[in-house]
């Protein structure tokens, strides 16, 4: 018999757009959540090869927490215009004006908590019944425990000792009235996997990911950009070194490492002889052991 | 993951699936902990919060078992309640591993990991030998049609590395896989805590010839898993754009669930029986010059004919069954017991339909693979066979013959939870 093989990246290519398009045929109204992140890049290119030669059959929504980096944010404006998409944003700070939420005390407060209310209230306002998330297994170990297809209840919450068991390619998006699924096509997919098919993909991706010179601080080994969210505590002081990031989130909890990886293959090479996750960079998961687990339960992401 | 997973190598790297069984206490989350940490899966910070976590637990050892708990509950129990999902790479594949729980109430789990798996890894304790457990395992397995099971008997340290031990459970197991259906069992003695025959060939075991564990996972193939002989496309979802340029689009988006497919190809759609012949094959990238499983594309038709979700596009020489009534090996899900008298809705590819349970016909005994023919009444974790009656005719194959278009789920329409996995029979 002739061999027909696909690489890994092609499978999980095939099994993302698969998921996208169930989505889109199960659900009235979905919407993809746009961060500007390398693997919400990734998204929407899937989303454009599931549904070409037509348009994305749902918006992009970008929750803003007002911290994020320009660059991520320009290159938003800049992608949503070449694709053509639709792109709703929200605002955290406008939660906190409404005093929905309330901003976090402190020299360093994150605003990464507050975003689950901000989304929460968007996806009521729009009436969203399904939001594709980029988040991976891979990623931290509550999330190892994702569906494809989450079910959260009529207040936004993930019950993850109660969930759907999830067989073959067959997803169940049945819901009660108020209640919605988040989408996780990338579920399948490494940190890896998604430089790869960047790589493959020749995709373009914020300036923010390759090495290039900032002025940051160390703070307890986390080298955080400097900005006006941040303010220097005792003994500490800004200093300039050669950096770039591994994910992009806000400048208040998101870490550098030093690097001098400037192309897709030198973060690749990089990637594939790091130690430590790109979520050890990430202040909002070093909180406690449980930190991603509390917030997910309550909505987030 | 190493460095040297260069740039061209990744392109051709393929993807293996995998699920690990065992009983409670087998050192299964120890082989999953040892084959990551071995392969260099394992990070710094994730290495420090279950060092930390162990002492704090007073382990006295660094528990790569931790590794797999992702829910607070359990760490705090010292169990796996849920299917975890693990990945690691060597420059030769990509892994997913489907970590499924032991304790016997979790069956669901074992079905579920098991239900996109290329291969089972069961796990044997060296010094209890094949249990009840490993049976249940293995025929779990082997009902979810995976083509390649892996014994691996560990903790073989605390059997003094003995031949006799490892292939008197080799011995065992056969007699007992005779009843199955699985072409591919390999064994393996191991020690997960020490690490030998998982990624490193053991030096306590100069007697056992085969390969790692790791170098079966890598070469084992898989290639003729996939039914590439009887051509099945259901539709997902019709394209058409609309637009200037592509005004008279109209393509039929979806994924190839078996054989191959080629413009010019004569086809049918199901139900209506039309026929015609593929127009192109069409990506982003480009058109294709064939398409086959488990790729996604859109199809595109010579003449224009009412085609819609839930439809199958096959070719006339080959179709599926097409009925109403059709026989199911269930795994029930759920903890209300399958109701004779309820609807169920029904999933089966990319079509629903609603469905009354006509007949249960035996439950299986998963420990001894007897039929229960005096006790019908089918309950979370129980496996059997029904007899169900579709409002609409389903297009399916066997599950045996193509895990794709062979499967469904049944739904409660209440809860609209997934309360049941069949098997085509």
């Amino acid at each position: 018999m002739i061999s027909y093989n696909l690489s890994h990246l092609k499978q999980l290519e095939a099994e993302a757009i698969f998921i996208m398009r169930e989505v889109a045929a199960q659900f009235e109204r979905p919407a993809l959540l746009f961060s500007g992140g390398k693997d919400s890049i990734v998204m929407v290119r899937l989303a454009q090869k599931a549904f070409w030669p037509a348009k994305l059959p749902f918006p992009l929504m970008h929750i803003d927490t007002g911290h994020n980096f320009q660059e991520a944010l320009d290159f938003r404006d800049d992608l949503v215009k070449k694709v053509g998409a639709r792109l709703i944003v929200r605002n955290v700070q406008d939660s906190i004006n409404q005093g929905r939420a309330v901003e976090e005390k402190g020299p360093n407060p994150s605003r990464n908590g507050l975003q689950t209310i901000t989304l929460l209230d968007a996806i009521e306002e729009f009436k969203f019944d399904a939001c594709f998330g980029g988040a991976r297994r891979d990623e931290e170990k509550a999330r190892a425990k994702e569906r494809f297809f989450s079910h959260r209840d009529e207040f936004g919450q993930w019950d993850p000792k109660n969930q759907r068991p999830e067989l073959w390619n067959l997803f169940n998006g049945k819901k009660s009235p108020g209640e919605h699924f988040r989408i996780f096509p990338l579920s399948n997919w490494t940190e890896m996997d998604v430089w790869q098919y960047i790589a493959m993909e020749k995709l373009e991706i914020p300036t923010i990911y390759f090495s290039h010179k900032r002025t940051i601080v160390d703070r307890n080994g986390m080298l955080l950009a400097k900005s006006d969210y941040i303010t220097l505590l005792k003994d500490e002081h800004y200093e300039e070194r050669t950096i770039r990031f591994r994910t992009v989130g806000d400048m208040t909890c998101t870490g550098a490492v030093e690097s001098e990886a400037s192309t897709l293959d030198e973060i690749i090479q990089e990637v594939a002889a790091a130690r430590q996750t790109e979520r050890g960079t990430r202040a909002d998961d070093k909180r406690s052991e449980a930190a991603m687990e509390d917030r997910k339960k309550q909505g987030y992401f | 993951m190493t460095e040297t997973q260069t740039k061209n190598s990744y392109l051709e790297m393929d993807l293996l699936r995998f699920t690990t069984a065992g009983s409670v206490d087998d050192g299964k989350s120890t082989l999953i902990g040892r084959l990551l940490y071995d392969s260099k899966s394992i990070f710094e910070d994730q290495l420090e919060a279950i060092e930390r976590t162990s002492e704090q637990r007073g382990d006295g050892y660094v528990n790569l078992a931790l590794l797999t708990d992702g829910l607070r509950a359990e760490r705090e129990q010292g169990i796996t309640i849920d299917v975890a999902y693990r990945y690691f790479a060597t420059p030769k594949r990509k892994f997913i591993i489907a970590d499924t729980p032991g304790h016997i109430q979790y069956t669901r789990n074992m079905v579920t990991g098991a239900s996109t798996a290329n291969l089972a890894i069961v796990l044997v304790d060296a010094r209890h030998g094949v249990v009840e457990q490993t049976c249940r395992h293995a025929f779990i397995a082997s009902l979810l049609q995976i083509k390649h099971i892996i014994i691996c008997v560990n903790k073989m340290d605390l059997v003094d590395y003995k031949e006799e031990v490892f292939e008197k459970i080799k011995q065992q197991f056969s007699d007992f896989s005779s009843k199955l259906s699985v072409p591919d069992i390999r064994y393996i003695p191991i020690s997960a805590l020490h690490g030998d025959n998982v990624v490193d060939e053991s030096e306590n075991m100069p007697w056992y010839k085969g390969g790692t564990l790791l170098y079966t996972l890598e070469n084992v193939n898989i290639n003729s898993d996939l039914n590439y002989v009887d051509s099945r496309f259901p539709v997902q979802w019709v394209i058409r754009p609309l637009s200037e340029e592509y005004h008279d689009f109209r393509g039929y988006a979806g994924r190839v669930e078996g054989g191959v497919f080629k413009p010019g190809d004569e086809v049918i759609a199901l139900p209506s029986g039309f026929t015609s012949k593929i127009k192109t094959i069409e990506t982003i990238d480009g058109k294709l010059e064939e398409a086959f499983p488990p790729m996604s594309v859109t199809i595109t038709l010579e003449n224009d004919i009412d085609i819609s979700r839930g439809d199958m596009i096959v070719k006339p020489n080959n179709q599926p069954s097409a009925s109403q009534d059709v026989e199911l090996m269930i795994c029930w899900l759920n903890d209300k017991k399958l109701n004779p008298a309820a609807k169920y809705i029904i999933r089966h590819t990319s079509r629903e339909a609603k469905c009354v349970v006509k007949d249960v016909r035996y439950k299986v005994n998963i420990n001894t693979l007897h039929k229960i023919e005096d006790d019908k009444t089918i309950g979370l974790n129980d496996i059997g066979r029904i007899l169900i009656r579709t409002t609409n005719p389903l297009f399916f194959d066997s599950y045996k013959k193509n895990r794709s278009t062979g499967s469904v789920i049944l739904v409660d329409e209440f809860t609209n939870e997934t309360v049941g996995a069949g098997m085509i029979i």
